[in-house]
């Protein structure tokens, strides 16, 4: 069947995953890979040059090796701590330490000479040892300014469970994000923060989605007794899973194509850094939106006495229901109990019939 | 809820459509009218220098908006005036300064000089000495001192036997002959300058020149302490310990402006090292109100600096030059420091009140130009440290363009093929979006660059390419609520206004976070990820322009048409492939004809 239909099946509750009641399931995957992400990060991560302070420098010479190139800055530095690379497009790329103390003008000049190359064909760059934590620090602070006036909104916006769930989500994204590159040991670079921090507005966007459909359906959800908190918001978030698949793949096309196009085309850089960390990070964000925030918020939900009460509800009514069925006539007894004043929105309405059509099928969320 | 919501019909699309259609076509002519084609490129892109410096000071509140903008205007005027063009200078986050400097000029120098963002002072001159060479040398620095044209010069420099362009730098009896010569003149504002400002030939009188150079070797038995003054006792082993022909020792030692101190000078003429011991800051630099070089016709007395002070400097000049002015000689003398290095020091001859003063001497026209650019900007109300400073050819630049062009377009067509593909005629609107946000995109970011000077650099076209999955996301969102009322039996006209308020929220809410998300970083942080940020919160913005003002309005007309509103399969909207059961409630008319259950 094709997705179309899956996407209609879904809507309807008729295919359903459940990624609400299955909760353990999806924590114990993110505790293992948060874990992990934990035991990467306490390894470490490789911090680009930025970070340490120093000097990089691109020259392009057909036939140049990274043998000469090391020789030449060895030469230059007085010592074997230069690290050379080649960047994949025929560029060699050579990292000298700030503990060199050799000026970049001094250094280009030698290069040039050494290795015959135009000295204003060397691209050089300096960085002081602090630029990059200043770039971190700042990043940190916008990070801590962000989720907090995130949370506020969403607090305000929707409730403060599902701000909790969304954070929660965000962290749990960015730990994985960093975790993966202390893992691989992929270089950090400012450009790398750039990506983390876009990974912030990226999963909150797919979370903030998912919650308002949620939002959505339970809206006046105490007014009835056929489905729990926790099956209304596994509905919405299979109703909003096509979408999710969609926005995650149409989010990830051009970030792949920057990755593997624009880093192919040119090997290392800022494009492929940002692309890199926004590639890990969207992936982990849809998952955490669909399969941490959605779960962590209807945890949170049940624990209100409301909707314990409304749980209790339906587990009577469900078991009226079956003892009805066995006797043979329908029972509809909608207890039309006032919970919090809202009057059952039109999504209530348009939704019961078809859920009265297949109550029992939603609420044990077969696939 | 019997009742749809299409009560204005379904609004006035058209109206929209025209206006962003208007606002687009207008943003496009403005944009040939001015001639502003394609976006400024950032230094990553075009090729050049971008050095970043970073604000240092003991005072964290010294570092304040303020300070940074006189820094910048400084900063700006002296890469400027390095004839290097179109070098931006502007803040970034809050204690730091981009400096972007095109390719083309001598970069290399640019930098240097963006490198001497130097703390400048006037300091009185407590005493001087040459070093690194023996004593003998001592007097030698004194002919480039040839301050006096006069020539008169000192008969303490009878020494050489030569012509003796005012031998000594000590400038003890030369006082006397600048002063004559001068005296047609409005002479109270004058200083004379000192050996090391000097330097030019052509300046000196003509008995003096040949002998600038010859004199030093020649005249050993010149004692050092002739030029010496006192030094403070405090100061004096430190003084006696500097060696300014020992490079490490030239460094910047102006640690407090209240302390006297000790300081290097280098003298081109005799290609000597001083090493001054210095009063406390007497004048600060920022007092300088502005500095500059002229060629003094009434006189022909060459080329000379004058400058002017702010109103608290000239206080502060009037009383020191009167102090000075009494003193003997070479405590007669200001030094004007720059980053701990001496580049001038006049000797004064009388108190100089009002707030202006020339500096006059044995100036080339370079020489003057220099101290008076010196005096003009150099001094910075903060210290700045070079953070980063990357230099790209533009030929890597020019690559770096291309490949994340490429990416984009990559990344663009993939998007397009997938919303095809999955959404099919409703794909074809998504498509007319993304041209339309990339068209106001572009425009928006060339005439930006052009009004306040916003650079594209590669991070910037991350963000653009980033932005074509938000924008596109936003469309699905709109989309699949359309499609989840038709799924409903909702015949499409009263789907696509029904869906629009739900997709609306969900849209605004989630552009909301997206674009809090580009405001934060934009204003906290720093360098790169400034200008991602801001291309993420622009694009964040267009994305619910385009779909207010342009999706939603199209898909409004398009869903009169009978191609979607009958549900064509190539539509995107079919009733039977989504599924949709026949309505329930009276109310609503069921779709196309046939919408029967499907499995």
């Amino acid at each position: 069947m094709s997705l179309r239909n899956i996407g209609h099946r879904l809507y309807q509750g008729e295919v359903s995953f459940d990624f609400v009641g299955k909760r353990k399931i999806w924590y114990s995957i993110s505790g293992v890979i948060v874990l992990v992400a934990a035991i990467g990060l306490a390894m470490g991560l490789h911090l680009g040059i930025e970070f340490k302070g120093g000097s990089v420098y691109t020259v392009q010479k057909p036939g140049l090796t990274v043998t000469q190139a090391q020789d030449a800055a060895n030469k230059i530095t007085g010592s074997s701590t230069a690290q050379v690379q080649t960047t994949g497009d025929g560029k060699v790329r050579i990292q000298v330490s700030s503990a060199e103390q050799v000026p970049a003008e001094t250094f280009t000049a030698e290069l040039s000479k050494d290795l015959g190359v135009p000295a204003n064909e060397i691209n050089a760059q300096v960085i002081g040892p602090s630029w990059g934590d200043e770039i971190s620090k700042k990043a940190l602070l916008g990070l801590v300014i962000f989720m907090v006036l995130v949370t506020i909104y969403l607090a305000v916006a929707f409730e403060w469970r599902m701000a909790l769930a969304a954070l929660v989500a965000l962290i749990h994204d960015l730990l994985i994000t960093i975790g993966v590159y202390a893992l691989v040991g992929f270089e950090v670079t400012p450009g790398t923060v750039i990506g983390f921090l876009t990974i912030l507005g990226y999963s909150l966007y797919d979370t903030v989605v998912v919650f308002d459909t949620v939002k959505e359906n339970t809206r006046g959800i105490t007014k009835q007794s056929r489905k729990t908190y926790s099956e209304a918001a596994n509905l919405g978030l299979n109703q909003t899973l096509v979408r999710s698949i969609n926005t995650t793949v149409v989010a990830l096309l051009p970030v792949a194509a920057l990755l593997f196009i624009g880093g192919g085309l040119l090997g290392a850089g800022t494009l492929n850094d940002i692309s890199l960390a926004l590639f890990i990070g969207l992936a982990a964000g849809a998952y955490s939106s669909i399969c941490v925030a959605t779960p962590l918020l209807a945890q949170l939900k049940e624990h209100q006495p409301e909707m314990k009460a409304l749980a209790r509800k339906v587990a009577a009514r469900r078991a009226a229901d079956a003892k009805a069925a066995a006797e043979g006539g329908p029972q509809d007894a909608e207890s039309p109990e006032d919970g919090d004043g809202v009057t059952a929105g039109m999504v209530g309405q348009r939704n019961q019939p078809t859920g009265r059509a297949r109550a029992k099928g939603r609420s044990t969320g077969r696939r | 809820m019997a009742t749809p919501k299409s009560r204005p019909r379904d609004g006035y699309p058209g109206r929209a459509l025209a206006l962003i259609l208007t606002v687009t076509v207008a943003l496009v002519a403005v944009m040939f009218a001015t001639g502003h084609k394609t976006p400024r490129l950032g230094i990553d892109l075009a090729g050049g220098t971008s050095v970043t410096l970073t604000a240092k000071s003991d005072d964290p509140a010294a570092i304040n908006k303020s300070n940074m903008d006189i820094a910048v205007g400084i900063i700006q005027k002296r890469v400027n005036g390095m004839g290097v063009s179109e070098a931006e200078v502007q803040t970034q986050g809050d204690n730091n300064i981009i400096v972007n400097i095109p390719d083309g000029g001598d970069q290399q120098e640019s930098i240097n000089k963006v490198g001497d963002t130097a703390k400048l002072y006037f300091r009185p001159v407590l005493a001087l000495a040459p070093t690194g060479v023996q004593a003998n040398a001592t007097p030698s620095g004194s002919p480039s001192g040839s301050a006096t044209p006069s020539g008169a010069a000192s008969p303490t420099a009878a020494a050489t036997g030569a012509a003796a362009p005012a031998a000594s730098p000590s400038g003890a009896k030369a006082t006397a002959s600048p002063s004559a010569s001068k005296a047609g003149r409005a002479v109270s504002d004058a200083l004379l300058a000192d050996p090391t400002a000097s330097g030019s030939p052509a300046a000196s009188a003509p008995a003096a020149t040949p002998s600038a150079a010859a004199t030093a070797p020649s005249t050993p038995d010149m004692s050092a302490a002739l030029t010496q003054g006192t030094v403070p006792a405090d100061l004096q082993k430190q003084f006696a310990a500097l060696d300014c022909s020992v490079a490490g020792q030239r460094q910047d030692y102006q640690t407090d402006p209240a302390k006297a101190t000790v300081a290097c000078s280098y003298d081109d003429e005799s290609g000597l090292w001083y090493k001054f011991a210095l009063g406390p800051v007497a004048v600060n630099g920022q007092d300088v109100d502005k500095a500059q070089a002229v060629y003094d016709t009434q006189q022909a007395g060459g080329w000379q600096v004058q400058l002017s002070f702010t109103d608290s400097g000239s206080q502060a000049f009037a009383d020191t030059t009167g102090a000075l002015a009494a003193q003997a000689p070479p405590a007669n003398q200001f030094a004007i420091v720059l980053d701990g290095k001496v580049v001038s020091h006049p000797y004064v001859q009388q108190s100089i009140t009002g707030g202006s003063a020339v500096i006059s001497g044995s100036f080339t026209q370079a020489d003057a130009k220099s101290l008076a650019n010196v005096l003009s900007y150099g001094a910075l109300p903060l210290d700045f440290t070079k953070s980063d400073v990357t230099t790209v050819s533009p030929q890597l630049g020019g690559e770096q363009l291309k490949a994340g062009l490429v990416a984009g377009l990559i990344g663009l067509i993939l998007v397009v093929v997938y919303s095809l593909i999955y959404y099919r005629g409703l794909g074809l609107v998504s498509i007319a979006g993304l041209a339309v946000s990339a068209v106001l995109t572009y425009a928006i970011m060339t005439l930006l660059g052009a009004g306040i000077g916003f650079a594209l650099n590669l991070p910037a076209v991350c963000g653009a390419i980033v932005a074509i999955g938000i924008t596109a996301d936003s469309f699905i969102v709109y989309f699949e609520r359309i499609r989840d009322e038709v799924r409903e039996g909702a015949p499409l006209r009263a789907a696509v206004q029904r869906a629009w308020p739900r997709a609306r929220r969900t849209i605004l809410v989630s552009d909301f976070v997206s674009f809090l998300c580009a405001a934060v970083l934009y204003v906290v942080s720093v360098g790169k990820v400034q200008g991602f940020a801001f291309t993420l919160g622009l694009t964040t913005l267009l994305d619910v322009v385009v779909i207010f003002l342009f999706t939603k309005p199209l898909i409004t007309l398009l869903a009169r048409r009978p191609f979607f509103a009958n549900g064509h399969p190539w539509s995107g909207l079919d009733p039977k492939r989504l599924g949709a059961r026949p309505p329930i409630r009276g109310g609503r008319r069921r779709p196309s004809s046939a919408a029967p259950k499907e499995a």
